[in-house]
C-alpha cells in the first residue's frame, strides 16, 4: 500500500500540487486521472522521488520515502517498477538487454537464470522471440509491452505507469490495459496510473482520484464515477461526444 | 547564474564519483567508451596532426630570414610547439568537438526521452552510470591520442620540410635531438589529462540537465562544445602558468 499525504510541489510561483492526500491498495489498480496541466505527472514523479514534493510525504507500506537518503531510497526503488509515456527503453540495448539489465546491476543470478527471467516477461506480454531487437524496431504498442516486461523483471511491489495509452490505437489500447489489469491481479501489486484515457477509467478503474487545478476533487471506482454530480468530473468524463451519447443512453 | 551553474557542475561530479552498483557492468562500458573515444577519434587525430606539423615547419622556415640561425632550429621549434601546445590543445578543441558534442547530444537525448529517469526509478545512480565511464575512458584514452599526435605532427614538419626543401631531413632530425626538455612530455601529459576531464565532464553536464526536446538537446551539444573549449584554453594557461 502507497499512502501520500499532504503533497505540495511549485515550480516558481506555479503551485502545481496544493495539498493531495490518497491511499492507493495494494492489488487494486489506482487511477490518478486529470486534465491536462492537473499535476498527474507531478504527482506520479514526486510518488517515486523524481521531483522533491515542497511538503509532506510518501509512504510505502509505512516506510517514509522522503525522508530517506539517498542508499536507502535504493532499496524501496528495487521494488518499483515503472512505464514511462515514451515507454524509456535503452536505445542501444536490444529488448533482451533493456529487460536484463536491472537484474545484472542487482541480482547475482547466473546468466542463464536471468535469461529465463527474460523470457518468462516476454512471454507475460506476449512478446516471446522479440529477444534481439532493437526499440527503433519496435512498434509504439511493442515498446509499452517491453516496458511492462522491463517494469515486472525485479517482480516490483509497487507498479507506476504513466499515460499508458498515450499514441496507441484503441484496440492496443485495451490490450495494453488488460494487461495492467493481470498483472496486478496475479502479483498482488500495488499499481498507480496516471491517465486521461476514458477506456482506461472504466475498463481498469477500480480505485480513481481525481485532480483538479492542484487538488484532489473527487475520489470513487468506475461504478460512481458516471452518477457524479461534481461538475467538474463530468466535465472531464463527458467532454467527448461518444461519452455524452452513451451517458443519455444510461 | 556563474555560480549556481558551477555549484550544480560539482554537485554532478561529486554524484558521478558515487561507489559504482557493480564494477563489472561498469568495466564493460568503460571498454565501450574507450573504443568510442580512443579508436573513434584517431582518424581525425591523425589528419590533423599531420598537417599541423606540416604548418609549423613551413610557417617557421618562413620566418626565418636570418642566415645566422641555423636551420635545424626548426626541428627544434616543430618539436616544442607540438609536445607544449600544439597536440594537447589542437587536439582536445578537435575532440570537444568531435567527442563532447557527441557526450552531450548522447545524455541529452537519454534525459528528454525519460531514459535517466529510468535508470533512476531503477535505482541506479544516473550520472555514475551515465558519466563515470566516459571521464575514465577519456582521461585514459585523450593522452595516449596526443603522444600520437606528437608522433605524426613531428612526422608531419618532416615531411613538409624535405618535400618544400625549408629544412633537410638531416637539419630536421638534429633540431629535433638537441636541448630536449623531458619535463615539457610531462607538461602535455597534464594538459591532456585535465582537457580529457574538462571535455567529458563539461559535455555530460551540458547534456544531463537538458529540458525540452530535440531543439534543447542539440542546443546543449553546442553549449558543450563551446563551454569546453574556453575551458580548455583557460585550464591551458593555467598550467602554463603553473608548471613552466
Amino acid at each position: 500500500m502507497i499512502e501520500i499525504k499532504d503533497i505540495h510541489k511549485s515550480f516558481g510561483d506555479n503551485n502545481v500540487l496544493r495539498g493531495i492526500s490518497a491511499r492507493f491498495n495494494s492489488g487494486d489498480n489506482n487511477l490518478i486521472i486529470g486534465g491536462s496541466g492537473s499535476g498527474k505527472t507531478t504527482l506520479l514523479k514526486c510518488m517515486v522521488g523524481l521531483h522533491e514534493p515542497d511538503k509532506g510525504s510518501v509512504l510505502y507500506d509505512g516506510r517514509d520515502f522522503t525522508r530517506m537518503n539517498f542508499e536507502e531510497r535504493i532499496e524501496i526503488r528495487k521494488e518499483i517498477g515503472m512505464l514511462f509515456q515514451s515507454s524509456a527503453l535503452f536505445d542501444s540495448m536490444t529488448v533482451e538487454e533493456n529487460i536484463m539489465f536491472p537484474l545484472n546491476m542487482f541480482t547475482d543470478k547466473k546468466k542463464k537464470e536471468k535469461l529465463e527471467r527474460v523470457n518468462f516477461c516476454l512471454e507475460r506480454v506476449n512478446l516471446k522471440g522479440t529477444n534481439k531487437l532493437f526499440p527503433s524496431e519496435l512498434s509504439g504498442g511493442m515498446k509499452k509491452r517491453v516496458g511492462i516486461a522491463r517494469a515486472i523483471s525485479m517482480q516490483p511491489r509497487y507498479l507506476f505507469v504513466d499515460e499508458p495509452n498515450s499514441g496507441l490505437d484503441p484496440k492496443t489500447a485495451i490490450v495494453i490495459d488488460e494487461l495492467i489489469n493481470e498483472i496486478t491481479d496475479e502479483y498482488n501489486i500495488t499499481t498507480v496510473v496516471v491517465t486521461h484515457d476514458m477506456n482506461s477509467v472504466m475498463g481498469i478503474g477500480e480505485s480513481i482520484i481525481f485532480l483538479h487545478n492542484g487538488q484532489k476533487w473527487w475520489e470513487g471506482s468506475n461504478k460512481e464515477i458516471a452518477h457524479t454530480d461534481n461538475r467538474e468530473l463530468n466535465d472531464f468524463v463527458f467532454a467527448s461526444k461518444f461519452t455524452q451519447a452513451a451517458k443519455e443512453k444510461l | 547564474m556563474i555560480f549556481h551553474s558551477l555549484g550544480k557542475y560539482i554537485l554532478l561530479l561529486k554524484a558521478v564519483f558515487r561507489k559504482p552498483e557493480k564494477w563489472n557492468i561498469y568495466r564493460k562500458e568503460i571498454i565501450k567508451e574507450m573504443s568510442s573515444i580512443g579508436v573513434g577519434s584517431l582518424g581525425i587525430i591523425a589528419i590533423i596532426s599531420v598537417f599541423l606539423g606540416m604548418v609549423t615547419t613551413v610557417q617557421t622556415a618562413f620566418q626565418l630570414v636570418s642566415d645566422l640561425i641555423p636551420k635545424s632550429i626548426i626541428g627544434s621549434i616543430v618539436r616544442d610547439s607540438t609536445i607544449l601546445e600544439l597536440s594537447p590543445t589542437i587536439s582536445a578543441i578537435v575532440l570537444a568537438g568531435k567527442v563532447g558534442s557527441s557526450v552531450a547530444s548522447q545524455i541529452g537525448t537519454m534525459r528528454v526521452t525519460e531514459q535517466i529517469d529510468a535508470l533512476e526509478i531503477m535505482g541506479i545512480n544516473s550520472p555514475g552510470y551515465l558519466i563515470l565511464p566516459k571521464i575514465i575512458a577519456a582521461v585514459t584514452m585523450i593522452p595516449l591520442l596526443v603522444i600520437i599526435s606528437i608522433g605524426l605532427s613531428i612526422f608531419g614538419g618532416y615531411l613538409a620540410g624535405s618535400l618544400s626543401g625549408a629544412v633537410t631531413p638531416q637539419a630536421y632530425i638534429t633540431g629535433l635531438t638537441t636541448d630536449f626538455i623531458p619535463f615539457t612530455v610531462t607538461v602535455c601529459m597534464v594538459k591532456a589529462v585535465i582537457f580529457a576531464f574538462i571535455i567529458t565532464s563539461v559535455a555530460a553536464y551540458q547534456g544531463f540537465y537538458t529540458e525540452g526536446g530535440a531543439l534543447e538537446v542539440g542546443v546543449s551539444s553546442t553549449r558543450a562544445v563551446v563551454v569546453s573549449c574556453i575551458a580548455i584554453l583557460f585550464a591551458d594557461y593555467l598550467v602554463a602558468q603553473l608548471l613552466l
